[in-house]
């Protein structure tokens, strides 16, 4: 067993990628995900690689079961987003990739806020050049608006590490209560990272502005980081039931009048991480469990569905709905790879999504939340809705734009089976899957009654879609931008800083002014007196100085003769 | 591969969704079944811990009547939120 931070493999690899050239870079870059997945395996429980710093112990690496299906998912992510990406031979992007996953595998073994705050850091670093990547200006500003966010959250966690630390004397990353100045800033950074509602729209700006493969990079890791550190630091924290259940609601209304099909999984990606949220809001093993599986589940999924909007932007050169369809005659396989994503983000029995989100749902209903329920259940039927139908309807179906392209690359089609394949084999064998989450499962996701349950609600979303689109009803694919909560900073916030500098520019310009004169009064002032020809700083010569002493006496001789 | 690309470059095939009657015929099937999921709810015991899971074909109306609402107000909300695609861009 290895006793340093099994992340280190990733970020120190990345250093040797340059060196290396051709298939020897290729096979490098695979191998050392592969590694990284098989030392998971080999992990005990335990705190190891403590670090001593200004009086407190740092704990590099903790492991136990929540730490270890996290490193696992994130191992195999990176392994097969490099296979997706091994026709790309940017060394930026590839070394980038791999520091950005491996702080971010290191940041869940850590198991302090500082070891935590320094790979939340170095992860949102090395993702921003993902973005960068694009080499345009659109790119560039996205990237830069990413950067501000997460490097952002990064100094909320250290703020409220350091007041943590200055309330209980420890840095240690454990469970943590709502309330105190710290654990309050601690969770604004998670919860800025895992795009709560109101701080969520850095992910809907710059994940569809990063490269093909940087999106698909971007899709796994950030945000599930967050989850983790949520299901770590704030399980059974009751308001995130209520931030969860809005976070999977309100992005499914952006989702459906998105144009650009990677923009409507950003917000589809919001929406699943919503339901994670609920999860580690209720805080029962049963919804804990269902959290971490969903992570993991949607991890796959989600990713699959990014990697074949990523083909289509390879091959076709765009994304928007409103330019595709009829894809699926040139590119098969990946129409077919995409569907398999689709229903598993979907929840179809026998796909992954299924047997993951039953345990949130279940948790939810065995709790009472009726409300919460209600809303991830419609938050289920709008992901069917705008992943399921939407992002294979539009990219591969719809009407026939005419184009037509080659199928993806080897690489990309065979990271996408891989990970289809995956899908299909968690949902079939769920049991198996649940021996890895955090906590004993005892749950049975195949009953007759859920398993009809849910073909009710998705294929009568189908039915409600389909009537829609017959009937004309349903908004048509347009060029456009939809404004959202990212309207405030990037159109309202400049125009904030001109009214302020429109209304007090006059009066600190006046105010300089006055000043000014003030200030040359004063210097006149003290020149006419003090200056070269000041009566006070004139050189006077001896002479003139013995005829005043002359003078003086002389008065003083007037003044003793006339008082007699 | 290369069969695929001449059969592209020719622009010959027609491919079984082409024919808008096999895409009624989806359309259809997706209907039956529909149809036989609705009223499958009176063949299996309910055992949902919130009352209106018991209400008949709760799932099946729930997913309908939502998703309609859904792309309703999203259409809706489109009057007001939607921009031309260069919204954002710079002015020069």
């Amino acid at each position: 067993m290895i006793d340093f931070s099994p992340g280190l493999i990733l970020i120190f690899g990345a250093a040797l990628v340059p060196f290396l050239h051709g298939k020897a870079r290729c096979i490098f870059m695979l191998t050392l995900p592969l590694i990284g997945l098989i030392l998971v395996f080999t992990l005990e429980p335990g705190a190891y690689a403590k670090i001593p710093l200004l009086g407190f112990e740092l704990t590099t690496m903790r492991v136990d079961r929540l730490a270890n299906i996290f490193g696992m998912i994130f191992f195999t992510a990176a392994a097969l987003t490099v296979l997706y990406t091994l026709h790309d031979r940017d060394p930026l992007q590839q070394v980038a990739a791999l520091i950005y996953s491996g702080s971010a595998v290191s940041a869940v073994y850590a198991g302090d806020l500082i070891t935590l705050f320094v790979f939340w850091e170095i992860s949102a670093v090395a993702s921003v050049f993902l973005i960068w990547a694009r080499r345009t200006e659109r790119a560039y500003r996205a990237g830069m608006r990413y950067l501000i966010i997460q490097v952002g959250s990064g100094v909320f966690l250290l703020a409220g590490a350091l007041f943590q630390a200055a309330e209980t004397g420890s840095i240690a990353f454990d469970q943590f209560e709502l309330g105190s100045l710290g654990t309050t800033l601690i969770f604004i950074g998670f919860g800025i990272k895992c795009a709560f509602p109101l701080l969520h729209n850095w992910l809907q700006d710059a994940y569809p502005e990063a490269t093909v493969g940087g999106t698909v990079w971007l899709s796994v890791f950030t945000t599930k980081l967050a989850v983790y550190a949520l299901a770590r630091g704030f399980a059974g924290t009751e308001i995130l039931i209520w931030i969860g259940a809005v976070m999977a609601v309100f992005p499914i209304f952006f989702a459906v009048i998105e144009n650009d099909l990677r923009r409507v999984l950003a917000y589809s990606l919001n929406n699943q991480l919503g339901f994670m949220v609920v999860g580690i809001g209720v805080g029962s093993q049963l919804a804990l469990n269902g959290a971490v599986a969903y992570a993991f589940c949607n991890i796959l999924f989600e990713g699959l569905l990014f990697m074949a909007m990523g083909a289509v932007l390879f091959r076709a050169g765009t994304v928007k709905g409103s330019e595709l369809g009829g894809l699926y005659k040139s590119m098969p396989w990946s129409a077919g790879f995409c569907i398999v994503g689709a229903a598993s983000i979907s929840a179809f029995p026998l796909f992954s999504g299924f047997i993951s989100k039953s345990l949130i749902l279940t948790a939810l209903s065995e709790e009472g939340y009726l409300i919460p329920w209600l809303l991830l259940l419609f938050a289920s039927a709008g992901v069917f809705h705008h992943a399921g139908i939407k992002i294979p309807f539009f990219a591969f179906f719809a009407h026939d734009s005419g184009i037509r392209v080659k199928e993806a690359p080897w690489n990309m089609l065979a990271a996408m089976a891989i990970t289809a394949v995956l899908c299909v084999v968690i949902g079939l064998w769920p049991s198996q899957f649940y021996t890895l989450l955090p906590y004993p499962v005892d749950y049975q996701p195949y009953t007759t009654e859920h398993v009809i349950n849910q073909y009710q609600l998705l294929l009568f979303s189908a039915l409600a879609f389909t009537w829609l689109v017959r009937t004309g009803l349903y908004p048509p694919e347009m060029r456009s931008v939809n404004l959202d909560f990212d309207v405030t900073y990037r159109t309202g916030l400049p125009l904030l800083t001109a009214a302020f500098v429109r209304t007090f520019g006059p009066i600190d310009q006046g105010a300089r002014r006055a000043m000014l004169r003030l200030f040359r009064t004063i210097v006149n002032h003290i020149y006419r007196h003090h200056g070269p020809e000041g009566a006070l700083a004139r050189s006077v010569g001896a002479g003139s100085m013995v005829f005043w002493v002359v003078a003086m006496l002389a008065g003083y001789l007037v003044i003793s003769l006339t008082s007699f | 591969m290369t069969d695929h690309d001449n059969e592209q470059n020719s622009g010959e095939r027609r491919y079984w969704l082409d024919d808008p009657r096999n895409v009624n015929k989806i359309v259809w099937a997706l209907v039956v079944v529909c149809f036989g999921l609705f009223f499958a709810d009176g063949f299996y015991a309910k055992h949902g811990l919130f009352s209106v899971e018991h209400l008949f074909a709760f799932y099946a109306l729930f997913g309908f009547v939502m998703c309609v609402c859904l792309v309703l107000i999203a259409k809706w909300m489109r009057t007001f939120l939607m921009r031309p695609e260069d919204h954002y861009e710079p002015d020069d």
